[in-house]
Parts: C-alpha cells; sequence; structure tokens
C-alpha cells in the first residue's frame, strides 16, 4: 500500500501554506532542462541544473534549515516568470531573493550583476571594477560560477573581454542558448 | 553552523509516508487519510528541534499514535449514528458497546489499549494524564468487565 499522489500533494501544499517550511524547492522544465528551484520565506535562494534532487535538498537542508520539502505552490511564481523569459516576452525578473547566506563579496558582485540588462554582456573585469576590486577578475568568475539563482541573476551575460563565453556552471551550450535567446550573442559576432 | 546529522524533512518524509499511512489504517480505518496529513504536519513543527536522528521511525509512528488517540476521543465526543452493516465493525467498536458501561476514563483506556493497541505512555499523552494513570485506568477498566461477565 503506497500514499496515493492526492494525499501526498495535500501534506506537501499544506505544509507550505502553513508557513512551516524553511525551503520549498520544486522541478521546473524549461528550454534549457529541469531546473531546481527552491525559495525560503525571504525569496528565491536556489536554481540548479542538476536534475538529481537529493544531493541539492540536502545541500538547501544545511544551509537554511532542515525543513525542506517539495511543494509546488511556492514555486509557481518563479515558474510563471520563467515561462515569460523564456518565451520572449519578459526582459526582467521581479522576484525576490535569498542571499544572505553568500560571503559579503560575492553579494556585492552578485547584486551588481543583476543591473546588467536584458541583451547585453559584461566581462569579468568591468564586474570586478565596478566592485573595487579591478584586479579579482578570477574571483568574480567564481562568484559566477557558485551563482546560486542562475538565468535569475543573469552571469551567463559576463564573458571574457576577448568576447569568448569562457564558461558556464550549466554548461557552455546553455550560455549560448540564454544569450541567443536575448539576441545579444549574435550581435557581439557582428561586431 | 553545527554540523547537521539530521536530514532534509523531504527524505524523512519520503522514508516513513507509507509506513505511517499504514499504521494509521490500521488504528483508524477510513479516517486515516486525515490523520496522515495531521501527523506529518505535527512532524514538522518538531523537526526543526531534533537533535539527532536516532529512531526517526519510532518517532513518527508515535506521533501517528497520539493523532489516531485524538481522533478516536473526538469520534467518542459526537457519536455518530448506529451503523447498518455490523459485519464489517472492526475491533475496537466492538470492544467500544462492550466497555459502554464502565466510567469515562475506564472506558477510554480500555478501548485505546486493546482496541488500538496504543501504548499507555500514548494513551495516557491524549486522555491528558500519565503513563501509570493510563494503565491504572485499563486494568480496572478490565477488571470491571470480567465482574460484570461472570
Amino acid at each position: 500500500m503506497t500514499v496515493s499522489p492526492t494525499l501526498d500533494k495535500r501534506f506537501r501544499e499544506a505544509a507550505a501554506a502553513a508557513g512551516l517550511l524553511d525551503v520549498a524547492y520544486d522541478l521546473a522544465e524549461t528550454p534549457v532542462g529541469m531546473l531546481l528551484v527552491a525559495t525560503t520565506g525571504r525569496g528565491v535562494c536556489r536554481i540548479s541544473y542538476d536534475p538529481q534532487p537529493e544531493r541539492e535538498v540536502e545541500s538547501l537542508a544545511r544551509t537554511f534549515g532542515v525543513r525542506v520539502l517539495r511543494a509546488a505552490r511556492p514555486i509557481d511564481p518563479v515558474r510563471h516568470q520563467l515561462d515569460e523569459y523564456f518565451d520572449g516576452k519578459r526582459t526582467e525578473f521581479e522576484l525576490p531573493l535569498d542571499l544572505r547566506h553568500q560571503a559579503p563579496f560575492s553579494r556585492d558582485v552578485l547584486k551588481r550583476l543583476a543591473r546588467v540588462p536584458y541583451g547585453q554582456v559584461t566581462t569579468y573585469g568591468t564586474l570586478a571594477a565596478e566592485a573595487h576590486r579591478p584586479k579579482a577578475a578570477r574571483a568574480v568568475g567564481v562568484v559566477m560560477n557558485r551563482n546560486p539563482v542562475p538565468i535569475v541573476l543573469p552571469c551567463h551575460r559576463v564573458v571574457g573581454a576577448s568576447g569568448s563565453l569562457v564558461g558556464y556552471a550549466g554548461g557552455l551550450d546553455r550560455k549560448q542558448l540564454l544569450l541567443e535567446l536575448e539576441g545579444s550573442l549574435q550581435r557581439r559576432l557582428d561586431v | 553552523m553545527a554540523p547537521v546529522s539530521i536530514p532534509s524533512f523531504e527524505s524523512f518524509y519520503e522514508a516513513n509516508q507509507d509506513a505511517v499511512l499504514r499504521e494509521l489504517r490500521r488504528l483508524l480505518g477510513r479516517d486515516a487519510e486525515d490523520a496522515y496529513q495531521e501527523t506529518f504536519l505535527r512532524a514538522l513543527r518538531g523537526y526543526g528541534r531534533l537533535r539527532n536522528a536516532d529512531n526517526l521511525r519510532a518517532w513518527v509512528l508515535t506521533i501517528a499514535r497520539r493523532v489516531a488517540a485524538d481522533h478516536y476521543r473526538r469520534r467518542e465526543a459526537t457519536p455518530e449514528p448506529a451503523e447498518p452493516e455490523r459485519d464489517s465493525r472492526p475491533a475496537y467498536a466492538e470492544l467500544g458497546d462492550l466497555a459502554e458501561e464502565l466510567p469515562r476514563k475506564e472506558r477510554a483506556a480500555v478501548v485505546l489499549r486493546y482496541g488500538y493497541d496504543l501504548s499507555y505512555a500514548a494513551i495516557g499523552a491524549a486522555l491528558g494524564s500519565s503513563e501509570d494513570a493510563a494503565r491504572q485506568a485499563a486494568s480496572s477498566g478490565v477488571r470491571r468487565l470480567r465482574r460484570r461477565m461472570q
């Protein structure tokens, strides 16, 4: 005998609605693959390209508290805005973020990253200079690589000084696809 | 942050959901599904305060039995109309009839102990008294029944 999907879902949504969770997460299907999206009471805290949830879920439990549960509804606003973004109907995300566990330098860089507009790119060195650490391009690269909320915080818009894509935690194919979607890759190659 | 040995609630929930539903079906029959949600909501309330991950299965089954006892008490408070299909009645219902003339507390203790198989600790918790008081109420209830049947 197993628990029916209806009973299971009813409990998960009730737990989220009662405000008893440290983190709610769910999977979201997108053109760049299945994403794991997680949110706390403060905002979106993780978007992961790793479609194997177990490891990510335990990592969320260690970082934000053990009451982590898969529940669809808390993730719906994110899912909705991602859909709009991938349909080309949204150029800016309007979602609160939970970056409380980021180190000060990372948080500073991520906040500057958030201001890089749709359809444009910047370089690791430029972000480093903006953060008053002009020699820290590599450190900025590390922050991009560990970006807890890719896509929403657009680390795909950060490229090398030569214009090469350099790297992406989700794989270069995805970076290229996101930049093509935003129309910036084509434009950059034309220059 | 202190090292956490407690697994995420998600993995705890997945590992125990079937066992909890099975136990609740055994104790409550058709009311098991309401009690299922209540059990895991109670578990979730306490989960953040757990200090070790030993015996999580036993811990959640204890919660399930308390929830079942509460449901049983509520059922007692609002008796349902007589059921027509006597054949399909579960053991605790028969015991309920048998114990009908006992004082309230003894009756509840007898039914929870012998009809629902709850521990005295769980019965005590359900009746708002101690484990010992629950054991005493059940045994004096049984003695009273025996005397009546002789």
